[in-house]
């Protein structure tokens, strides 16, 4: 669509819009390397049954606790070794994968639609919409989301479909501030006014001429968000409120194996490390996306 | 400046009241009290019982009125669990949770700011790249992990400190340093964004032609008024420390309102978790409003604004 806006001489001078945004994404190392990581985590993610070794779930009370392959007792039948239960650790990380990827992702759109819609609403019609959604987002950040989210879960009962419910319901109020901030930039700019000249309707501009206009500032928080929520359920699962046993969440794999941290910390460290990468991961595209939709507005 | 603190003062009260009544539903709504209250395989006839000797049988909105009214006048019910009165076991645990977020907050503070100013002054220089890189990794890890690797080094290895407890001041500094390290990197890209912007200032360009030292330049001119953000943050992330206490109490066996928090609503000791919620949430709303009115006084055109 924007080639056939874009002016001929233009193409001739210089290189296109599109071809300066390849260039940059290209040589945005962070951006490089977060996406490269997140592809792998997703693709252990969804290709889990045919990658994983073993059965996460299978016990066998003969091989408990097998050391990893680096540490001297280790065997490539347990490349990770195995918990307490005799569960093969590297099956059981890679499955993990999955419910981290899934708390992400979910939480983000539940969280992104009702955050997304109240701020694009207050940056709008701005007057008393904003007062009301205002006062919405003021509420919801007088309380402590892990708070709310232990004690919702406690009485409910954790469950992985409790905890995307739970989190998605809490973690809209950056999504709601950032788009009401950049709706109302973008809202007094000259095309939305022609936009609203021509006829067009209400809703016809705030889908058409507003949301692409702010698409970037949302890509960048929905990245943030996701990786809040993956360390949310982390740490409701390590809590004992999130995810239940037996589901391999990594969270839950470190609470599994602090009773036996001082004598086998690679139990806690390994399901760590994971998290610690994919949130790493998610971040630095976050971080990569906006460089390269703002090249101007680093720093 | 009066009138400006009278309105936000009024606000602060409404968004108190919507809370507590949120924090209210919202324990009701998520599951059957009565039930909690007579614990598990309870007969029938026992919860109904209970129901009505707690009142629970009557409509939503007394129930919570009710509640309201006691707790304006201190009284927040008995604990279920602790079998104590709920205010003077909150009030006994507060105080470790508060000292627990100014400490963190202050480690936060003196671990951004130099580094921020050092960031800034040499824009991307390896110091500022490590710093960036610090900030990404920083907030990538997460801080029960963090907790239990220094756990790990510090306590098990190199037994300088204790593994937990919260009986010296030797206790809290893993958990000082567990809060803080996360909240770090945000007042650290804001000092830098602050002074790059400070120092290509007119006012910083004139001292410079004053002959003043580079030094004095960056403490005495341009740091003040880079600092002017961090003061409203300040409010903003103590509020968010308080609630992400329960995590780090909780592993480290600290006592204070965080580890009692995990404790009540483990036990599902509502009187004690709804007492909790909501304080929490009043303490948050008023470190937002001191921070808003500071930043009125600091800088004048928010009043008027």
């Amino acid at each position: 669509m924007t080639e056939s806006y874009a002016p001929p001489l233009l193409e001739v001078v210089g290189p296109t819009s599109g071809a300066l945004l390849r260039r940059r994404i290209f040589t945005h190392k962070g951006l490089l390397i977060g996406s490269t990581l997140l592809t792998i985590v997703l693709l252990l993610a969804l290709l889990a049954p045919l990658i994983a070794p073993h059965d996460p779930y299978a016990q066998d009370l003969t091989q408990r606790m097998i050391p990893p392959l680096w540490s001297e007792k280790g065997t490539w039948a347990h490349v990770l070794g195995t918990d307490n239960l005799g569960r093969d650790y590297l099956s059981r990380v890679i499955y993990g994968a999955r419910i981290s990827l899934l708390i992400g992702f979910a939480v983000m759109v539940i969280s992104g639609l009702i955050g997304a819609a109240l701020g694009l609403a207050a940056g709008y019609f701005g007057g008393r919409t904003d007062m009301v959604v205002t006062f919405f987002i003021t509420i919801r950040l007088a309380m402590p989301v892990i708070l709310v989210a232990l004690a919702v879960v406690a009485m409910v009962g954790g469950s992985l479909w409790v905890v995307v419910l739970v989190l998605g319901l809490l973690k809209w109020d950056r999504f709601a501030v950032v788009m009401r901030a950049a709706t109302q930039q973008v809202r007094s700019l000259d095309y939305v006014t022609a936009a609203a000249a021509t006829g067009a309707s209400t809703p016809r501009i705030i889908v058409g001429e507003v949301l692409p206009n702010v698409l970037p500032q949302l890509i960048v928080v929905a990245s943030v968000e996701a990786a809040s929520a993956i360390l949310l359920e982390a740490a409701l699962s390590f809590l004992g409120l999130g995810v239940q046993p037996p589901l391999p969440s990594w969270g839950l794999m470190i609470a599994e194996a602090k009773a036996y941290m001082f004598f086998s910390f690679w139990l806690i460290a390994i399901p760590g490390t994971a998290l610690a990468l994919l949130v790493l991961a998610i971040n630095m595209v976050g971080d990569g996306i906006r460089d390269v939709s703002a090249p101007s507005g680093r720093g | 400046m009066l009138a400006f603190a009278t309105k936000r003062f009024g606000l602060a009260l409404l968004v108190a009241v919507t809370v507590s009544a949120l924090a209210f539903l919202l324990l009701r709504a998520s599951g059957d009290v009565a039930i909690a209250l007579a614990g598990e395989g309870a007969r029938a006839e026992d919860i109904e019982s209970i129901r009505r000797i707690y009142g629970l049988d009557r409509p939503l909105l007394v129930q919570y009125f009710d509640w309201l009214w006691k707790m304006v006048h201190g009284d927040f019910g008995e604990s279920l669990y602790f079998k104590t009165e709920v205010w003077p076991l909150v009030m006994e645990k507060l105080p470790t949770t508060m000292l627990l977020a100014v400490f963190s907050l202050t480690f936060a503070l003196a671990v951004s700011i130099p580094l921020g100013i050092l960031a800034a002054v040499y824009p991307n220089s390896w110091i500022d790249r490590l710093c960036l890189a610090l900030a990404v990794v920083g907030q990538a890890m997460p801080n029960f992990f963090f907790a239990l690797i220094l756990i790990m080094v510090l306590a098990v290895s190199l037994h300088w400190l204790p593994v937990s407890g919260s009986e010296s001041w030797a206790h809290f500094v893993m958990p000082t340093i567990t809060l803080g390290y996360y909240i770090a990197p945000v007042f650290m890209r804001l000092v830098r964004a602050g002074m790059i912007e400070v120092l290509a200032s007119d006012y910083v360009r004139t001292a410079r032609a004053k002959g003043l030292s580079q030094t004095s330049i960056i403490l005495k001119h341009a740091l003040r008024n880079a600092l002017v953000p961090i003061v409203a943050l300040s409010a903003v992330q103590l509020g968010l420390l308080l609630g992400g206490s329960v995590v780090i109490e909780t592993i480290f066996a600290l006592d204070g309102a965080g580890f009692l928090a995990y404790q009540s609503i483990t036990h599902k000791d509502l009187p004690v978790t709804q007492a909790l919620l909501t304080l929490l949430s009043i303490l948050y709303v008023g470190l937002i409003l001191i921070a808003d009115i500071a930043n009125a006084w600091l800088d004048p055109r928010i009043r008027v604004g």
